[in-house]
């Protein structure tokens, strides 16, 4: 049965992963996502689903607890926010390179060092770049409202056992914050140990007399296997980026300027895209909702239509590099943001729209 | 008599175990990381846990630990092992879980780890391989490192003024709580590689009762990184290693 509730975005996560069946949380505490897993011990959901919940020493313990359980051939999670994120760099290029499946949640504060607790967007190039030492990708997810965070926490799983790598959400302050009416799943059943060891027969479930043992590396020291090893990984990228981009459209279709947004800025932008209308300006918004992949062929194809493209993002500029890559030059690309903390303002967006493409 | 008429199987009196694979090892010539493979694997066939156990590799010498023994494997990055083994564990109530660390490993990169696992008394076993050095990466200081002693990042001998002292790692953990066993050993004679064997099915008891963390940690010597014969290493291990790490059981509740 479907549940409607009030939540904060971080409650929302919570509650999705233990409705969704989720094996293991391992976390650390760290404002603004702390929610995440005060929420989960509340539920303590050992008592009802099994699910186990564990504060970590670190941000450095708690990836590496979700490599061991991602090992498993369990689902595991963890969350932090960017300082957090930056220490579970290392452990993301292990995951990778041994292609575990599991969730991570960034809720984004402002940086760069301790920075601010405030809403920021400064972590798109650590997430969608890699992040970590070697070449890797790791599937980005960017909610922006708290349905969507209780939805991309089936959805993160689900694309990150399809290719056995891991799935980010990347959300920020304000997402992790607010409170929205949010429906959310119903419960489903973890997984048996008999269902893992059939879906996920590479996972460490214990050697059985039928089958060879499992090892979960990412170590290979021939240079010919370990150029293999990343060939196959990029041609899961690219395969990634051949069918999961997902995107959502506003007002493009007469569009002369495009706002591309992702996150708390597309629900700034998105109202932007309002008074803008209302002043006779035609602005229409693509909010990409996977940031890897990146919809970039619907925003090369929009490009030809319209006169200039704004990126809004609470950063100084990043989202807005692999915007440029995709438009190659067919129509002006300029940037807006605030940082440190600021949410940028309808009005402002559309002051700058004005500022960058209809001077005088 | 010919060879075929002894080799029969009334007669054995000593086989491999078979959850030692048939992979030729790495190893130096006199390193004892083969004998402790050996004696985990043994045990491990001893107790029949060869289906429920799941070991953590760590980076150092002992990383392709999951090419020699049998089991389900685990490669955990440089001193996180304990963090893989915590989780691994916590999801498998029932399987038998163990890393194998060295010094650098353990007591330099991975110390939060190791400490915290052991404050949870995570129901693990840890071995850990403590021989003063950084085998893998070519003889380097580790946190165990003898005072005096010389390594190529210490060439003249490591001064505590400047690199401070060798770590008691097992001295520390067995303060802890969370432990139910700690002890050292070293395999360098046929005793001692008997009372070894007998820690490490020791340990792996305590993680059947559910009794907390079990360090089984071996003095070891490392003649490649020592820059001394098999023989020289193992006398200078009993002349100089043994003084500042005293074999024996340091917590055994």
């Amino acid at each position: 049965m479907k549940e409607v509730k009030l939540l904060k975005g971080n409650e929302a996560i919570a509650e999705a992963a233990i409705r969704y069946g989720v094996d293991g949380y391992f976390g650390y505490p760290i404002t603004p996502q702390s929610e995440i897993m005060e929420t989960l011990m509340a539920q303590h959901p050992w008592d009802t689903t099994g699910m186990v919940v564990l504060q970590a020493e670190s941000e450095t313990a708690s990836i590496n607890m979700v490599y061991g359980g991602a090992g498993c051939g369990k689902k595991v999670m963890t969350s932090s926010s960017s300082p957090g994120m930056s220490l579970m760099q290392e452990g993301l290029s292990y995951i990778a390179g041994a292609e575990l499946p599991c969730v991570v949640i960034n809720v984004v504060r402002g940086g760069p060092g301790l920075g601010t607790i405030q809403p920021a967007q400064s972590d798109y190039f650590q997430s969608v770049k890699g992040g970590g030492h070697g070449d890797y990708k790791l599937i980005v997810l960017a909610p922006s409202s708290v349905q969507e965070m209780a939805d991309f926490v089936p959805l993160a799983f689900e694309l990150a056992f399809k290719y056995r790598n891991p799935a980010l959400i990347l959300s920020d302050g304000m997402i992790g914050q607010m409170m929205e009416k949010v429906t959310l799943p119903p419960y489903q059943p973890r997984w048996t140990e008999q269902e893992i060891e059939q879906l996920h027969p590479w996972a460490t479930t214990g050697k059985k007399a039928h089958r060879s043992k499992n090892v979960i590396t990412s170590l290979e020291l021939l240079s010919d296997e370990q150029e293999r090893h990343n060939q196959k990984l990029q041609a899961k990228y690219q395969q990634m980026q051949a069918t999961e981009v997902r995107y959502e459209t506003f007002s493009c279709e007469d569009a002369d300027y495009l706002l591309i947004a992702y996150g708390s800025s597309a629900r700034v932008c998105q109202k932007a895209v309002e008074i803008a209308r209302e002043n006779g300006l035609k602005v229409g918004l693509l909010r990409p909702i996977t940031l890897f992949p990146f919809p970039t062929e619907a925003i090369h194809k929009l490009a030809q239509q319209v006169k200039g493209i704004l990126t809004v993002e609470m950063s100084a500029g990043q989202m807005v590099e692999d915007v440029r890559l995709a438009v190659e030059g067919k129509t002006p690309v300029a940037h807006f943001g605030r940082f440190g903390g600021i949410i940028p303002s309808p009005g402002e967006v559309v002051d700058a729209i004005k500022q960058q493409f209809i001077k005088g | 008599m010919t060879t075929n008429d002894i080799v029969k199987p009334e007669n054995l009196v000593y086989a491999k175990t078979p959850v030692l694979s048939d992979a030729v090892m790495h190893y130096c010539p006199g390193c004892s990381h083969g004998v402790v493979h050996k004696l985990v694997a043994e045990v491990i066939e001893d107790l029949q846990i060869q289906e429920q156990t799941i070991g953590i590799a760590p980076v150092g010498c002992a990383v392709f630990a999951y090419n020699y023994l049998e089991i389900d494997w685990q490669e955990a990055a440089h001193g996180r092992a304990p963090a893989l083994a915590t989780a691994v564990k916590r999801l498998h109530p029932h399987k038998y879980v163990f890393t194998y660390q060295g010094d650098g490993d353990l007591a330099a990169i991975g110390t939060a780890e190791t400490i915290h696992a052991c404050n949870r008394g995570e129901n693990i076993v840890i071995i850990f391989i403590n021989n003063g050095i950084y085998g893998m990466t070519g003889g380097q200081m580790a946190p165990t490192t003898l005072e005096g002693m010389k390594a190529s990042t210490c060439p003249s001998g490591r001064n505590h003024e400047r690199d401070g002292f060798p770590l008691k790692m097992s001295d520390l953990l067995a303060l802890l709580p969370g432990t139910c066993y700690v002890t050292r050993q070293s395999v360098h004679t046929p005793g001692n590689v008997r009372k070894a064997k007998k820690a490490i099915t020791q340990a792996f008891n305590n993680q059947k009762a559910q009794k907390g963390t079990s360090v089984v940690e071996i003095v070891s010597s490392c003649n490649s990184g020592w820059k001394m014969s098999p023989v020289q290493a193992n006398k200078w291990m009993e002349e100089h290693m043994f003084q500042q790490y005293p074999l024996g059981d340091l917590k055994n509740i």
